[in-house]
C-alpha cells in the first residue's frame, strides 16, 4: 500500500501492532558485521532449527543491529510477554540449546554469560528521565528494530517525524528547530547543523542536493556503519527532513563500498520506502519529493572530506578544493549541496519528534545531546557506546569502558583519528566536547577513542598516525604531500635511535607550517598527533634521542631482551621458539641471547614459563 | 567595490578579485608557483596546490593562498610577516626535498620557475631532506619528454589539456607522496589521444615537459660532407625569435634569422611561406572543386598537425571533411626533394630537410610513416623556435648586430597570404584571396578580410562571393574546435569552410614558441606583426607568386592534378581513443 496522508500512517502503525499476536518471546540476535563476523549466522540457524524441530509456536526469532558490545557478540537478547530482557553473549551453538531448553522452553533465564548494560534507550514517543550512564539516541533502534523491515521501524514511530515536517511544520520552522537544539555536526568539525541547513535553504537554485557522508574512515570508528546496518530507515528520513527544510529535491548517500552490509540494508530499505510513497515522487500525498543515490566510494580516507567527496560523485579524481565556497553555496554539480554525517542524521527525529528542549537538556551548553564513541585499544568493553556530551575521561574509561585491560595504568587516550591527539592521563577529569577537545590539541573526529597503557610509545604512537595520513593524502598540496612524509621520515629516524634534539625542533617547526598551509581539513590536522603527543609526552621524544631508550619498550631499534641468571631453569623454550635461533644454551643451564642477531620479535619472553625473560 | 588593505595599502577592487590580483593593483608582489591566469582563453589554473603564495589575514586561523582567496569587504591583508615568509621558504623547501637538483644541465636551466623562485626567496639550504621520487622519463613521443622527477604537482598541463584543448590525456594519479600527474593507466604518452600540440609544454614551470631536442642531430648533418641541409622557416618564426634575444614581442628579424641560419652553415636558406602559397592553391582548388561538384561541406583545413591528430581520435566519423592537403612544411619537404634537387642539381637521396617551426607536434608529424615520396622521409628533422634560438647562441652568433639576408631561391619568393597562415584565421584569409578571384575571374577590390581577424576562441563571417552565399567559421584552440565540430556533427550549424589550429591564437601561441608567461598582449603583437609583414609585401596573393607559377608550369601542371596530389597530398585514419 502506499501512505498518502499523516493518517494513512498512524492507521499503518495501528495496524501493525493490531493484526498479529505477540508470540511469548522474541529472540533478537545481533547481526550487524561485528556479530555476524562472530559467528551470529550460526547462532541465527541454530534457534531457527531448534525452534523448528521442537515445534516452538511462541517465540519469535528476529535479526537486529549491534547493541555496542562488540567483544561479547553473538549476543542474543530474549524478551519475554512483560518486557523483561535477558541479554545473552558469546553465544554460540551449545548456548542455544542451552538458552531454548532452559529460558524458552522452561521459562528459567539462564545466569551465565549474561550482561545488564548500563544503558537506556529514548523512545520517541514519551519522555523519560536520564537514568543510565549510557543513553541512546542515535542508536535508538539498533539492537531492537529488524534493519530489512520497514514495517518494524514504522512500528517504533518511523517516518513521524518525516510526516510532522510535511504537515505540520513550515521548511524554516524544521530548520529553527535544528538551530535551537544546538546539534552540531557529528563528522569531526562540529558547525552547527541548521546553521548549514539554514545556508543551503538561503541559496536560490532550481537545483539543490542533501548528501550523507557515510565515508567512515577513521581508524577504530564504526558508529555510522552500525547505524547504516541496524537503522538505515532513521538516516533516510532524516535526510528527506532535511530536504524538505532546504528545499531539495535529490539525495546521495556516499558509502565507503567496504560496508557491504550497511549498503544491501540500505538498498532494501530505499526500496521499501519508495514502495510506501515515504520516499519518492510525492511523499505521503503532499507536493515534497525526495529521491536517494547511493553513490559507492572506493575506500580513500580523504573522500571523508567533503568537497573531495563531492568530486568523486561527479566522477572525478576525490581530492578536495579551497573552501570557500562552501558546498553550502557551490556543491555537488555546482549546485547548493547539505552535506551532512551519518550520526548527524540519526539525531534528526528524535530532534524533530521530542522537540529542541529535549535535545539541548542534554549533554553541554555548548555541545549539546549525546555522543556514539567507539572505544578500542586497551580497554575492557571494547564496542561502540553512546554518552551524554560532557562525561569526563575518568568516567569513559573507568565506567562506561570497564577500564584498562589486565588492570595497567592508563596513559593516555588518543581521539578523532589521525586528525586529533592524544589526552593525556593528566586530563582525566576533563569533560568530553568539541570545545574541549580542540583546546588539549585534539578534536572530537567521529568519534573514535583508542585507549593506551604504560606499554604504548607516544612516538611510536604519533608515528602510526602520521603514517595514515602519509598513505591517505590525495598529494594535491606540497605541505601534505611531502611535508607529512618527510615528518614521517623524521619520526622513523628518532624511532630507529638515530634522532637528534634538532629533529625534535625540527618536527615542531614542520607540524605548524603543515597545519597552517596545507590545504584541507586532512592535511591542516594531519600533524596534530605529533604536535599533541610532542606537547604532552615531550620527555619521551627526548629519551628517545638523548638517552637512546623507548621508555615503553616498544621501539625494537631501542631494546634489548636479556635473560636474567637468577630466573633461568634451562628450559630451552626460548631457544626453541627463537625464529633466528640467536639463543645459545645447555639444557638446565643458563641460556644467553646473541643481540647483534636478534630482531626483538618477543617471542623468546612470550614463551618463558619463569618470566626470565627481560626488555630494557 | 571592495575595499581591501594589502600591507597598509588600500585598493578598492571589485567583487569576485582575488587577493592576488587585489596585490597586484596596490604593487605588492606576492609569490606564485602554480597558479596561471589566461583570461583571453578562459584559463585560470587557481588550483592553490602549491602553497607558494600564502598570505595572512587578519581574522583567518589558517595562512590563506592569494591566488585562490577572494577579497572580502575590509579585509585586512599581510603578505610578508615572518609567519607567511617562513611558511613559504618550508614549502619551497620541501618542493625541492623531492626535485632532482641536476640545474646545471637541465633543459630549462635559468628559464624554470621553480629555480628562479629558490633564487627569490632565497633558499640556501634544504633542511627537510628525504626520499625521493624516482621515475623513468617517457621518451615515447617524437614531441615532448615528461620527466616526472621534475613534476611539482601544479596542474597546470592537465588544466590545459582538459579544459583547454579538452584532449584530457593527464590526471593525477595515486596518492600521498606517490601521487603524480600521468597518462591513464600510466602508460607511454604515445599511446595516447596526445595531440602534441605542447600547449602543456608552454606552462609547465619546470623541465617535467620539453621538447625533444633536436639540435644536437641537426648539428650532425650540418656536419656531415656528404649531406646537403636545408632549412626551412615558418611564418610565425620570425615574429617570435627576437625575444628570445631581448627583443620586444612582434619584432619581425626575418633577415637576422636568414643570416643567422646561413652563418651556421645550411647549405639552402628556404622559406615555408613558398609553401604556404601552395598550400592556398591546393586547397582553394578543393574547395572551388567541392562546390562546383557538389563535395562534402565545410572544408576543414588541414595545416596544423595537432589538429589532424585530434580529428583522426575525436571525430573519426568526419574524416573526410578536412582537406587532403599535406601541412605546408611536408609540402616544402616534397617539392625541395623533388623538383628543387632536379634544379640544383643535387640527389634527393643526400638532402636534409630542416624545418624550423612554432610548434612540437610539427616533429611528430615529420615522422608520420605516409609523409613519404620515393621512401624518402618529406622532413628530416624539426627543431623549433626555441632550439633554433639555443642553435644560434651556442654557434656564438650576436645576432642583433647581424645585417639581413633574403632567402635563397629557387623558391624563396613568397606572398603577403602565406604570411599569415601564422596566426589565427590567416590561412583561410589566404585561401579566400585565391578562391574569390578564381570564382569570380576578377581581382579582389578589398584584399584584407578584416571580418576573419581578431584572437577569439571561434569566429565566423558571411561573405558574398559570385552571388553565392559562403558561411565561414574559424576555430583556435582545441576546446573550441570540439564546441565547432559538435554542432556540425549534430547538423545544428552549416559552414563552407573552416580554418582550425589546435592552439589558442595558432601558430604565434605554438607549443615551440618562445615563454609568453601569460601575457596575452605578446600573442596580439606578434599577430599584429604577421599583418604588417603581409602588408609590407608586395605580392599579397599566392597565386600571383611567380615562384608558383613556375612551379606548376613547370612541374605540377595544375593544381590538384595527379603530381600535385602524389607530393602535396596525404590521407588520414581512424584512431582509438584508449
Amino acid at each position: 500500500m502506499k501512505i498518502r496522508s499523516f493518517d494513512d500512517l498512524k492507521q499503518y502503525k495501528k495496524s501493525l501492532y493490531g493484526n498479529k499476536k505477540t508470540a511469548k518471546y522474541t529472540v533478537l540476535v545481533g547481526m550487524a558485521t561485528c556479530g555476524v563476523a562472530s559467528g551470529a549466522n550460526t547462532t541465527m540457524t541454530a534457534f531457527e532449527e531448534t525452534v523448528n524441530e521442537l515445534g516452538l509456536k511462541n517465540v519469535t526469532l528476529k535479526r537486529t543491529g549491534c547493541i555496542g558490545y562488540c567483544f561479547l557478540e553473538p549476543i542474543a537478547e530474549v524478551i519475554d510477554e512483560q518486557g523483561n530482557s535477558t541479554i545473552y553473549t558469546k553465544v554460540d551453538k551449545a548456548k542455544v540449546a542451552e538458552i531454548v531448553s532452559s529460558h524458552l522452553q522452561n521459562g528459567k533465564p539462564l545466569t551465565e554469560g549474561v550482561i545488564k548494560p548500563d544503558m537506556q534507550r529514548i523512545n520517541l514517543a514519551e519522555v523519560k528521565p536520564i537514568q543510565k550512564r549510557q543513553l541512546r539516541v542515535a542508536l535508538r533502534n539498533c539492537g531492537v528494530i529488524d534493519p530489512e523491515s520497514l514495517d518494524d521501524y514504522i512500528k517504533y514511530d518511523g517516518y513521524m517525524a518525516l510526516a510532522k515536517c510535511l504537515f505540520e511544520l513550515t521548511p524554516n520552522g524544521v530548520i529553527e528547530i535544528i538551530k535551537r537544539s544546538g546539534l552540531r555536526g557529528r563528522g569531526g568539525g562540529g558547525f552547527s547543523t541548521g546553521l548549514k541547513w539554514s545556508f543551503v535553504a538561503k541559496e536560490n537554485a532550481p537545483v539543490k542536493n542533501i548528501i550523507c557522508n557515510a565515508d567512515e574512515g577513521d581508524p577504530g570508528a564504526f558508529m555510522d556503519r552500525s547505524i547504516l546496518e541496524g537503522d538505515p530507515n532513521s538516516i533516510l528520513e532524516a535526510m528527506a527532513i532535511a530536504g524538505y527544510a532546504t528545499g531539495a529535491a535529490h539525495g546521495y548517500i556516499y558509502i565507503r563500498a567496504e560496508y557491504p552490509m550497511a549498503v544491501k540494508r540500505l538498498k532494501i530499505a530505499i526500496a521499501q520506502a519508495t514502495e510506501m510513497g515515504l520516499l519518492g515522487d510525492n511523499i505521503m500525498g503532499t507536493d515534497f519529493s525526495f529521491d536517494i543515490q547511493i553513490k559507492l566510494g572506493a575506500g580513500a580516507f580523504v573522500c571523508g572530506e567533503e568537497t573531495a567527496l563531492i568530486h568523486s560523485i561527479e566522477g572525478k579524481r576525490g581530492e578536495p578544493k579551497m573552501k570557500p565556497p562552501y558546498p553550502a553555496k557551490r556543491g555537488l554539480w555546482g549546485e547548493p549541496t547539505c552535506v551532512n554525517n551519518v550520526e548527524t542524521y540519526a539525531n534528526i527525529c528524535p530532534i524533530i519528534i521530542k522537540g529542541d528542549q529535549w535535545f539541548n537538556s542534554m549533554g553541554t551548553t555548548k555541545s549539546p545531546g549525546t555522543k556514539v564513541f567507539a572505544l578500542a585499544g586497551k580497554i575492557n568493553n571494547v564496542g561502540l557506546v553512546e554518552v551524554p556530551m560532557g562525561i569526563t575521561l575518568r568516567e569513559m574509561i573507568y565506567d562506561v569502558g570497564g577500564g584498562i585491560v589486565d588492570g595497567k595504568a592508563f596513559k593516555a587516550i588518543q581521539t578523532g583519528g589521525p586528525s586529533g591527539g592524544v589526552i593525556p592521563y593528566t586530563m582525566l577529569d576533563t569533560p568530553i566536547e568539541y570545545d574541549s577537545l580542540v583546546a588539549m590539541g585534539s578534536m572530537m573526529g567521529s568519534g573514535g577513542m583508542i585507549v593506551m597503557d604504560e606499554d604504548d610509545c607516544m612516538v611510536n604512537i604519533a608515528k602510526f598516525y602520521l603514517e595514515f595520513s602519509v598513505e591517505e593524502s590525495c598529494g594535491r598540496c606540497t605541505p601534505c604531500r611531502i611535508g607529512n612524509k618527510r615528518l614521517f621520515e623524521i619520526l622513523e629516524k628518532i624511532t630507529n635511535g638515530n634522532g637528534t634534539m634538532d629533529d625534535i625542533r625540527k618536527l615542531k617547526e614542520l607540524g605548524r607550517v603543515i597545519k597552517d598551509t596545507a590545504l584541507c581539513g586532512l592535511g591542516q590536522t594531519s600533524p596534530n598527533p605529533v604536535l599533541s603527543t610532542l606537547h604532552f609526552f615531550e620527555d619521551e621524544y627526548i629519551a628517545h634521542v638523548v638517552d637512546r631508550t623507548c621508555p615503553a619498550k616498544t621501539c625494537s631499534s631501542l631494546i634489548r631482551y636479556f635473560i636474567m641468571p637468577d630466573k633461568c631453569i634451562g628450559c630451552t623454550l626460548c631457544a626453541r621458539v627463537c625464529p633466528v635461533s640467536c639463543i645459545d644454551g645447555e639444557r638446565k643451564a643458563l641460556h644467553s641471547i646473541r643481540q647483534h642477531e636478534c630482531i626483538k620479535c618477543g617471542a623468546c619472553m612470550d614463551a618463558c614459563k619463569s618470566n626470565a625473560i627481560v626488555k630494557r | 567595490m571592495i575595499d581591501v588593505t594589502i600591507n597598509n595599502i588600500t585598493v578598492s577592487v571589485p567583487e569576485g578579485t582575488t587577493i592576488l590580483e587585489a596585490a597586484e593593483k596596490a604593487q605588492v608582489h606576492i609569490p606564485t608557483l602554480c597558479h596561471l591566469n589566461m583570461p583571453n582563453v578562459r584559463y585560470v589554473n587557481k588550483c592553490s596546490s602549491c602553497r607558494i603564495c600564502m598570505v595572512e589575514v587578519e581574522g583567518r586561523a589558517n595562512l590563506v593562498p592569494a591566488c585562490a582567496t577572494e577579497v572580502t569587504q575590509a579585509m585586512v591583508v599581510k603578505t610578508s610577516t615572518p609567519r607567511a615568509m617562513s611558511a613559504r621558504k618550508i614549502v619551497l623547501e620541501l618542493l625541492l626535498s623531492d626535485h632532482p637538483a641536476d640545474c646545471l644541465c637541465c633543459p630549462k636551466n635559468t628559464r624554470c620557475e621553480l629555480q628562479s623562485l629558490a633564487y627569490e626567496l632565497g633558499v640556501r639550504e634544504i633542511a627537510y631532506k628525504g626520499e625521493q621520487s624516482i621515475y623513468p622519463p617517457d621518451v615515447t613521443s617524437c614531441s615532448f619528454i615528461r620527466d616526472l622527477n621534475k613534476c611539482i604537482m601544479c596542474r597546470r598541463c592537465e588544466t590545459v589539456c582538459n579544459n583547454v584543448q579538452t584532449v584530457g590525456v593527464y590526471s593525477a594519479v595515486d596518492r600521498g607522496f606517490d601521487a603524480v600527474v600521468n597518462s591513464a593507466f600510466g602508460r607511454p604518452i604515445i599511446e595516447s589521444p596526445c595531440t602534441f600540440c605542447g600547449q602543456c609544454v608552454s606552462v609547465c614551470p619546470t623541465a617535467a615537459l620539453t621538447e625533444v631536442n633536436h639540435t644536437r642531430k641537426v648539428l650532425e648533418a650540418l656536419n656531415d660532407p656528404d649531406k646537403y641541409v636545408v632549412v626551412q622557416t615558418a611564418p610565425a618564426i620570425r615574429v617570435a625569435l627576437g625575444e628570445e634575444f631581448g627583443l620586444d614581442a612582434g619584432t619581425i628579424v626575418t633577415g637576422k634569422m636568414v643570416a643567422a641560419l646561413k652563418q651556421m652553415g645550411f647549405d639552402k636558406v628556404l622559406d615555408t611561406d613558398f609553401a604556404a602559397d601552395l598550400t592556398v592553391m591546393e586547397e582553394a582548388a578543393e574547395f572551388i572543386d567541392r562546390v562546383k561538384n557538389g563535395g562534402r561541406l565545410p572544408i576543414l583545413t588541414s595545416c596544423c598537425p595537432a589538429w589532424v591528430k585530434f580529428f583522426e581520435h575525436q571525430f573519426p566519423d568526419l574524416l573526410d571533411i578536412p582537406s587532403t592537403c599535406k601541412s605546408p612544411h611536408e609540402m616544402m619537404g616534397a617539392i625541395i626533394k623533388t623538383y628543387v634537387a632536379e634544379k640544383i642539381g643535387i640527389p634527393a637521396e643526400k638532402i636534409y630537410v630542416v624545418s624550423v617551426m612554432p610548434c612540437l607536434a610539427k616533429k611528430y608529424e615529420a615522422a608520420r610513416p605516409e609523409l613519404v615520396n620515393d621512401e624518402m622521409d618529406n622532413v628530416d628533422a624539426v627543431i623549433t623556435t626555441r632550439e633554433l634560438a639555443e642553435m644560434i647562441r651556442e654557434s656564438g652568433i650576436n645576432f642583433l648586430e647581424l645585417q639581413d639576408e633574403e632567402f635563397d631561391h629557387p623558391i624563396g619568393q613568397s606572398s603577403g597570404a602565406s604570411v599569415i597562415f601564422g596566426t589565427t584565421g590567416g590561412v583561410i584569409e589566404a585561401t579566400l584571396r585565391t578562391a574569390c578571384e578564381w570564382l569570380t575571374g576578377k581581382p579582389l577590390n578589398k584584399i584584407e578580410f578584416h571580418e576573419l581577424r581578431g584572437l577569439s576562441g571561434i569566429r565566423e563571417a558571411e561573405l558574398e562571393i559570385a552571388g553565392m552565399e559562403f558561411r565561414i567559421g574559424i576555430a583556435n584552440g582545441l576546446g573550441n574546435t570540439r564546441t565547432l565540430l559538435e554542432k556540425i556533427r549534430n547538423g545544428e550549424v552549416h559552414y563552407d569552410a573552416i580554418e582550425i589550429m589546435a592552439c589558442p591564437g595558432g601558430c604565434i601561441n605554438g607549443g615551440g614558441q618562445p615563454a609568453h608567461h601569460n601575457n596575452w598582449g605578446i600573442l596580439e603583437k606578434r599577430s599584429r606583426a604577421l599583418y604588417a609583414e603581409d602588408q609590407r609585401k608586395p605580392l599579397r596573393k599566392s597565386h600571383e607568386n611567380p615562384s608558383i607559377i613556375q612551379l606548376y608550369k613547370e612541374y605540377l601542371g595544375e593544381p590538384n592534378s595527379e603530381k600535385a596530389h602524389a607530393l602535396l597530398h596525404t590521407y588520414y585514419q581512424k584512431r582509438e581513443l584508449v
